[in-house]
């Protein structure tokens, strides 16, 4: 696993481990270095303990065992309101009471900055999130997306480094999350501040961070940046977790450096490259995107293998065609192909033989 | 992580298209409310054609029926239980009907009488006020009415006690003298036939008899009210009384001696020589008899004077003018220790006040133990909130107890605690902090009752508090400190205004149950720790002073409103949570 401790690390978190009950770990020794200004997203279904870090960063949790370092000094011992770390909620926690620009200015009135400086501080705040308007408002009053946008300002209104989001677009409907996406990765690279956010999204993890951790466990599986994570998952969990993914069964038969065959589970061999598999005789979960397989025998790559498959279903979905085929005993494969002129419409029932390139089918865990 | 839904700002849901974030902007939360039929001009009409209003009215009634009827049993009951009596006592702090309802022809007699003039008024007044008496004593009202009139003026209730007795005395210095005449004038059936109607006689004589069903009203013989007005119409009222009252036939029971002063009234006044029904010559011997020099005849001023001096003082007159009209501000007056005197309304005399006195303690005491309750409580309410469900349903059985405890062993077990031989003077004396001689005084004065009450208010105190801070988002906290607060900035700021609609509507319930309070005060509170409670209670069941004592209810009911409106105008009403 990559991303250990480095002298210029900005966040780093020293084998990190955390229990609320004594019996069961949620974080099992977590290690983890960002340097300043990257945009990192933990990301993994509820229960994987991505929240837990986040508040352990922010410093409302304590771990139980290793040591988190900002810039260097370990700040397990610092309350939280020492730590100067700025944090967007999932439910934005905009006091109700007070209004928009009382919430931008608390956190400048608890730094005892002036009345003349902190009404600037709000008014660029404000402008920068393009809600200069609305400074007289209540939260109450507000769109959930204006909203979102005031806890944004709140939270970098007092210029904090590092900034935690803890699934700050959940409640937010399609259209409105997409645009924030933008604005807060925009917002980020022009501060140049270290973001942590917390996802449960993939397409949001992939599209926003510079480097994405995929959590499941307690344990970062892999982290990475969203390309790689998504062409060359390191296990199943992954392959499966980050974006549409077609798995085969089989046992590996050959075995070289970069490149194996697996023989599926009806006898049919695929080419594919060894990730975490190490012997002939494994079982292993080979995974293959949608997007890259390949019908058209023009098009197969000269040796590759090919198998046979059965046309179950074809979904028309605009920009895409979705086909659905049997393959070895799997009746959930999926390809996808781009709507084009020339494209060719699989009528369902038709038999046919599709391929990849060796280096997209790889060899994973089984489990 | 809190996953909170439907509490807190993130549940508006205006339009969200961030195009739309300005215009949305415009708008307020409830003026996206549709609004139906706001063209004037033409009504919107339902697909039968007739106004949508009226076939939306139709459609919903069965559903207003059906509710309406769920509800009618506690509707029902409120208004009797609730509002009726209400109603009624607010009524009785103005109503003032027995004076004229016992006195009536004394009020129409004092219509003319100078109430400031400091003399006694004339003859006719006390004419008046002998019949008004007269009547009330065999009704057995005069008593009553002197206990009202005793409010506003002392001794008034024992003058109308004597005057009860006395006044049968007038009567029968003529009774006697008409008997001495001639016996019928102290008979039943003479004085029937003289009055009485024949065929009412007649009627009255076959009821006698078998006595089958109601008594035949009597009614005057034709004409004998124009010959002997008084006397007709004091007989009637005799009539009617031995009729209803005592369910006596008037053929067998003699008249009162009024009827015989009022003969002597008329016979004085009128000439009776062209009269020939029944009795003609017994009433024209009695003529010739009031006209004799010898006829021994009474004033009635000097009668009143012989029965009690009191009557010729003018007070008593002009406190029965001042209280003539049916509805009266006296009660009222007197809640607020002034009075009515014939020089205007004024404050009593200093000694005499004590209301003003009761009210602003009880104010007092009332903020005192709602602030105590509020110093006591919030803490606990706070602790409460923040623990796991769990621990925190344990200690809610402990802040309940008291709920299912009686108010009255709680007070006396406070009696018992507080006492100077009691558990707290004992252990501080064991412990060598006060000295054996220098117990501490801390029940029957204003300590104990305040002691006493925040105990029993604070489960009210602490249970709105509790909802409404079980309600405050965890999160708001983990913001401020993120974004550097301090725990006390944090909580001052942040938690504690978003805490304050549990405060008010706690305070509401504390102040209001306290303004009210009447069991513990009167228990522990000894003289100086009494609410207007206790004394409202004593005017309703010891001196029976219901005017006064709906006065005060009725005070202590508007200051109770004031407050409120006071509250909503600062606060804000819609900002008092019991919970959600």
């Amino acid at each position: 696993m990559d991303g250990q401790a480095t002298s210029d690390a900005f966040v780093a978190f020293e084998r990190v481990q955390k229990s609320y009950d004594g019996e069961t770990l949620v974080v099992k020794d977590l290690n983890l270095s960002m340097p300043k200004g990257e945009f990192l997203t933990m990301l993994g279904p509820s229960g994987s303990g991505k929240t837990t870090c986040l508040m352990m960063l922010a410093g409302f949790e304590t771990a139980t065992y290793g040591e988190i370092k900002l810039d260097g000094v370990s700040i397990n011992n610092i309350p939280p309101h020492k730590r100067g770390i700025g944090m967007v909620f999932q439910n934005y926690a905009l006091f109700p009471h007070m209004t928009v620009a009382e919430n931008l200015s608390f956190p400048l009135e608890v730094r005892k900055m002036g009345k003349s400086d902190r009404e600037v501080k709000v008014k660029r705040a404000l402008d920068m999130v393009q809600m200069g308007a609305f400074g007289g408002r209540r939260p109450s009053q507000l769109s959930g997306g204006q909203q979102q946008r005031i806890a944004l300002a709140r939270a970098l209104v007092f210029e904090p480094e590092l900034v935690l989001m803890d699934e700050p677009l959940g409640a937010l409907d399609k259209q409105l999350r997409e645009h924030m996406q933008f604005e807060i990765t925009n917002l980020a690279h022009s501060l140049g501040i270290t973001v942590v956010y917390v996802t449960h999204d993939q397409t949001e993890a992939l599209t926003m961070s510079d480097r994405v951790a995929v959590f499941n466990d307690g344990r970062i599986q892999q982290l990475d940046p969203p390309d790689v994570l998504y062409e060359q998952p390191k296990n199943s969990f992954v392959a499966q977790f980050i974006g549409e993914n077609n798995t085969l069964e089989g046992v590996i038969t050959e075995i070289r450096d970069d490149a194996c065959v697996v023989r599926l589970d009806d006898g049919q061999e695929i080419d594919a490259v060894p990730i975490n598999v190490h012997k002939v005789g494994e079982r292993t979960r080979v995974s293959i995107r949608p997007e890259r397989v390949e019908f058209n025998k023009e098009r197969l790559t000269e040796g590759a293998h090919t198998i046979k498959a059965e046309v179950l279903e074809f979904i028309y979905m605009g920009d895409i065609f979705r086909t659905r085929l049997r393959v070895a005993g799997n009746d959930s494969f999926v390809i996808k192909t781009r709507n084009a002129p020339d494209q060719v419409r699989l009528e369902p029932g038709s038999q046919i033989e599709i391929g990849w390139h060796p280096r997209d089918c790889r060899a994973l865990d089984a489990d | 992580m809190s996953t909170l839904k439907g509490s807190g700002p993130q549940t508006f849901d205006g339009p969200t298209p961030d195009d739309a974030l300005h215009e949305a902007a415009a708008l307020q939360g409830r003026d996206t409310e549709p609004r139906h039929g706001k063209g004037k001009a033409a009504p919107m009409l339902a697909a039968d054609g007739t106004p949508l209003k009226k076939s939306l009215r139709r459609a919903l009634r069965a559903q207003k029926m059906r509710a309406l009827l769920l509800i009618a049993p506690l509707l029902i009951f409120i208004l009797v239980a609730f509002i009726a009596p209400i109603v009624d006592m607010l009524f009785r702090s103005v109503e003032n009907e027995i004076v004229a309802d016992t006195m009536p022809r004394t009020v129409v007699a004092l219509r003319d009488y100078d109430a400031d003039s400091g003399e006694v008024p004339g003859d006719a007044v006390f004419e008046a006020a002998y019949y008004d008496v007269f009547i009330a004593a065999e009704r057995k009202l005069h008593t009553r009415l002197g206990t009202r009139l005793n409010y506003e003026q002392t001794g008034v209730s024992s003058l109308f006690r004597k005057s009860g007795r006395g006044l049968d005395d007038i009567g029968e210095v003529y009774q006697d003298q008409f008997k001495d005449l001639d016996g019928d004038w102290d008979k039943a059936r003479p004085w029937a036939e003289l009055m009485g109607d024949p065929e009412w006689i007649a009627d009255q004589e076959a009821w006698d008899k078998d006595k089958d069903g109601s008594m035949p009203r009597f009614r005057l013989a034709e004409g004998i009210s124009d010959l002997l007005p008084r006397t007709a119409e004091h007989y009637r009222i005799f009539a009617r009384f031995a009729q209803v009252e005592e369910g006596d036939s008037p053929l067998k029971e003699e008249p009162w001696t009024a009827v015989h002063t009022a003969l002597y009234q008329d016979l004085a006044e009128v000439d009776v020589s062209s009269y020939t029904g029944p009795g003609a010559e017994r009433l024209k011997a009695a003529d010739a008899l009031v006209a004799s020099p010898g006829f021994k005849t009474v004033n009635f001023k000097e009668a009143f004077a012989e029965i009690d001096r009191g009557w010729t003082e003018p007070a008593i007159w002009q406190t029965i003018r001042l209280y003539s009209p049916k509805y009266t501000s006296g009660y009222f007056l007197n809640a607020v220790d002034m009075e009515k005197t014939v020089d205007g309304i004024g404050m009593r005399d200093e000694n005499e006040r004590i209301y003003g006195l009761l009210f602003k303690r009880t104010m007092f005491m009332s903020l005192v133990i709602t602030g105590s309750c509020i110093l006591l409580g919030y803490p606990i309410a706070y602790l409460l909130s923040n623990l796991p469900v769990r621990t925190a349903n344990l200690l809610m059985i402990l802040v309940l107890l008291p709920f299912w405890t009686s108010l009255l062993v709680r007070t006396s077990a406070w009696k018992i605690m507080l006492q100077q031989q009691g558990v707290i003077n004992d252990t501080l004396v064991w412990l060598g902090l006060v000295a054996d001689d220098a117990r501490l005084v801390m029940i029957n004065n204003q300590l104990g009752t305040i002691i006493a009450m925040t105990h029993i208010l604070l489960p009210f105190m602490i249970l709105p508090m509790y909802s409404v801070m079980s309600t405050i988002p965890p999160y708001y906290v983990r913001a401020a400190k993120s974004l550097g607060a301090t725990n006390w900035t944090t909580f001052w700021r942040v938690y504690f205004p978003q805490s304050v609609p549990g405060i008010g509507a706690g305070s509401i319930l504390v102040f209001i149950l306290a303004i009210g309070y009447y069991i513990t005060p009167a228990i522990v509170g000894g003289t100086t720790g009494t609410f207007i409670s206790n004394r409202i209670a004593y005017h309703i069941s010891s001196s029976l002073n219901w005017g006064l004592a709906a006065a005060l209810g009725t005070i202590l009911l508007a200051a109770v409103l004031i407050l409120y409106w006071a509250y909503d105008r600062i606060v804000g009403i819609d900002n008092v949570k019991l919970g959600g």
